[in-house]
């Protein structure tokens, strides 16, 4: 097919693609994100296919692997269209039943329905899983429907429309600024900047080139949203870059894009690739596109496991074939930026929600968020909640409808303790601020920050301390070394943190950490710098007593810190099965089979290998 | 170690040295880690310092100047995972292989890595090897997954 070289033969090919779908066919679609992946939904994709064959009925019943769906909890997740019945925890020996039952017989197969643990209710529909009822999905709704392999999916179903529409309707450049700003669009990455005046001053500086970045280097540990939406719906970062492109550099400039990606996402890569050379095929990227005057391609550069990388001109430079070693910003990168010239660089998430804001208007998109704080938000909610996954809740929702109505609580029925934001720039938010409602200034009051969505749960067994240790560490690895302050100040702080985790902690620590804190905040260049000290001032703020108890107890209260802690065999439970013996890796653990069993201390190594494998919970940590 | 695949791909890349992580990454993907004469031939062909193809080599954590173990494996120590046990999971891996993390068994066999987050965090405590991905592991799971790779190594 010859590409479209004008809305009008977009629109049409939209218009007998909508035609010929059946809106009724049956589909089954599998979540084929990452997760569900990892969880062994190739083998269900091929065994589902393998039952349609068997059946014969290939030309009523479709396979689908579709991007990440959110309720990773449920994985692999199976959804069967038009019904839209949802089935969790679908193993490939399900296939057949759900082929010859449910597509051709319309019949529900009871024990692959989740069930609310809170009511006992069987859920059949998607649509009424408790974990989905509570978000507002602008972004992902469409995952369990699309195809993101298939550029017809995103077509049929309105894509590139909004990109028409400003093409049809002869929207200028400047107005389509406007309507960013008017939107209230901030950017999704972690500073929070407004992008419709990112995108302005960007236009409005000099250059021969003006260069539009989608940042997929999504480095914060514990955060897959942007892995997700380009897994899920790649088209729609696209079609975002598209606009950015024309908004800010048509007609003055010549414009070209680039993605950065983290090179631990191979499949989010792959599905963007497929994405872009399907948008060059149908002339919805290259030269003059769609008759526009607007000429824009994008190429994809592949990151190297440097978080700094995240950071705007480490990304840049990176991009240039450089260490990620990020520059002074006196001169702003949408002035200065890409070899030079100025560059626009928004997220994933920012990108994705360009076309959305475009298509539902400006007022709508207001209407949803809180004052300063506009549309919805994609957390990663993981960690020790119940619903682990992929949530997309209006902005200003609580911590408290987001961890307990969205994430059904916490796991085992354990105590919640914190939630951490931001990444490793961000911080731990206590159980007695629950009722903060979520927005970029909100976290920053409380010392956290929004980052780019993180969310990870933590119970009454997480050390505090230890959690503090664990950014520092994480840091003082990923620091790219430039700024002494940076490099050495999270290294000493590191050293100090450690310390109290082993028991060595003296007093003054705290207030040396503190210190510390304030150095490398104020004479650090880049944010990884600069917001280093939150996770270690947050948890002095939120959990000074756990802190004292190391310290001054040489106690943890959260029975982590291994140094400080012992494990011993409960005589009265202890029913001599020999699994703890046979798993302990340091032979620390004796006795003879039907009788109760030892743990030399002098051996034992605070593996926890016992605690683990223990049927009868015999094993207790003091 | 063929130069010419070096060739092939530095040509792939119209030998523009702004694609040298690119190209970097394209070798250790053929070759399981960056050979020394890989990287020389690089400078040469980009026309640029070895010491800024050494200084790209050193930067990103993606890359090993040894080679590496049939089987790498890379515990996630992203924070999801570490808040369900990673560290305990990567001890067992330390313990279990005897071999430190960035090291490769003597049999070849194993290499263990850390990465900071594969973007499975419901998943955690996640181990990556090769292409595959296993979930919720423990300190069983390690042995068994170890086990069940030596004798695939085996076969």
């Amino acid at each position: 097919m010859a590409p479209f070289s004008s809305t009008a033969e977009l629109h049409a090919y939209q218009q007998a693609l909508v035609e010929r779908r059946d809106p009724d066919r049956t589909v089954i679609a599998v979540c084929y994100g990452t997760g569900c992946k990892a969880s062994g939904a190739t083998e269900l994709i091929d065994a589902l296919k393998k039952a349609v064959q068997e059946a014969g009925c290939s030309d009523r019943v479709s396979v689908m692997p579709t991007g990440c769906h959110g309720f990773c909890e449920g994985a692999p997740l199976v959804v069967v269209h038009p019904r839209r019945i949802l089935y969790t925890k679908v193993k490939p020996r399900h296939a057949a039943d759900i082929v010859n039952k449910t597509a051709l017989a319309g019949e529900v197969i009871e024990p692959l329905l989740f069930v609310d643990p809170d009511t006992g209710n069987k859920v059949v529909h998607e649509g009424e899983l408790p974990f989905y009822a509570h978000q507002h999905r602008l972004l992902l709704g469409r995952h369990s429907t699309t195809n993101p392999e298939e550029i017809d999916d995103y077509l049929a179903n309105g894509g590139y429309g909004a990109w028409a529409r400003i093409l049809d309707e002869q929207i200028a450049p400047e107005a389509i600024i406007e309507l960013i700003k008017k939107s209230g669009l901030r950017g999704r990455g972690g500073g929070g900047f407004p992008a419709g005046r990112k995108w302005d001053s960007c236009r409005n500086a000099p250059g021969e080139v003006h260069y539009v970045i989608c940042n997929a280097d999504e480095g914060d540990p514990g955060a897959f949203m942007d892995e997700s939406v380009l897994e899920g719906n790649p088209h729609s970062v696209i079609e975002g870059m598209i606009i950015g492109a024309y908004a800010i550099g048509f007609p003055h400039s010549r414009t070209e894009g680039y993605v950065y990606i983290r090179h631990e996402y191979p499949l989010a890569r792959h599905r963007l690739a497929i994405a872009l050379d399907q948008a060059r095929e149908k002339g919805l990227l290259g030269d003059n596109i769609l008759g526009s005057g607007l000429s824009f391609d994008i190429t994809v550069n592949r990151g190297g496991g440097a978080f700094v990388c995240g950071e705007s001109t480490a990304l840049m430079a990176s991009i240039e074939g450089f260490p990620g070693e990020p520059r002074a910003k006196h001169i702003h990168t949408v002035v200065s930026g890409l070899y030079g010239m100025p560059t626009n660089l928004n997220n994933v998430e920012t990108w994705a929600n360009v076309p959305v804001i475009l298509n539902m208007g400006v007022q709508a998109y207001r209407a949803i968020g809180t004052e300063h704080s506009k549309g919805t938000k994609i957390f990663s909610l993981v960690g020790k909640v119940n619903n682990t996954g992929l949530v997309e809740v209006p902005m200003g929702m609580t911590l408290k409808d987001i961890i307990f109505q969205v994430g059904g609580g916490i796991r085992n029925g354990k105590r919640f303790k914190a939630v951490q934001t931001g990444g490793p720039s961000g911080g731990c938010i206590p159980a007695s601020l629950i009722d903060l409602p979520v927005d970029f200034d909100r976290l920053d009051e409380v010392g956290s920050m929004m980052g780019s969505g993180g969310m990870i749960v933590m119970d009454e067994t997480t050390c505090m301390v230890e959690v503090a240790r664990y950014f520092l560490n994480f840091l003082r690895s990923e620091s790219c070394g430039k700024c002494s302050t940076c490099r050495e100040g999270i290294a000493r702080m590191y050293d100090i943190v450690e310390g109290i985790t082993r028991g060595e902690g003296k007093p003054g620590d705290v207030e040396l950490l503190e210190e510390l804190a304030e150095v490398v905040r104020e004479a650090s260049l880049c944010a990884l710098g600069t917001t280093a000290p939150n996770p270690v001032l947050s948890t002095i703020r939120y959990f000074a007593e756990e802190y004292r108890a190391h310290i001054e107890e040489k106690r943890c209260p959260a029975k982590q810190c291994k140094a400080l802690i012992t494990y011993r065999i409960i005589e009265d439970r202890c029913t001599g099965c020999t699994a703890c013996a046979k798993i302990c890796p340091t032979d620390a653990i004796t006795g003879v089979k039907d009788q109760v069993h030892l743990i030399h201390q002098e051996k034992c190594i605070q593996c926890g290998s016992c605690y683990e494998v223990c049927p009868v919970d015999a094993i207790s940590v003091e | 170690m063929e130069l010419e695949m070096v060739d092939r791909i530095v040509d792939r890349y119209d030998a523009r040295s702004s694609a040298l992580l690119a190209i970097l990454q394209d070798i250790q993907q053929e070759a399981n880690y960056l050979p020394q004469a890989a990287l020389r031939q690089v400078a040469r062909r980009l026309d640029i310092p070895l010491t800024r193809v050494v200084r790209m080599a050193t930067f990103y954590a993606a890359f090993s100047l040894k080679p590496r173990g049939r089987f790498v494996c890379n515990v996630c120590l992203g924070t999801a995972c570490h808040v369900r046990g990673a560290g305990r999971v990567l001890d067992q891996f330390q313990r279990t292989l005897g071999i430190g993390v960035g090291e490769t068994t003597d049999d070849g066999l194993f290499t263990l890595q850390t990465v900071n987050c594969v973007g499975a965090c419901a998943l955690g405590p996640v181990v990556v090897v090769g292409e595959q991905y296993h979930r919720e592991m423990n300190n069983r799971k390690v042995d068994r997954m170890l086990k069940s790779y030596r004798k695939q190594a085996g076969e």
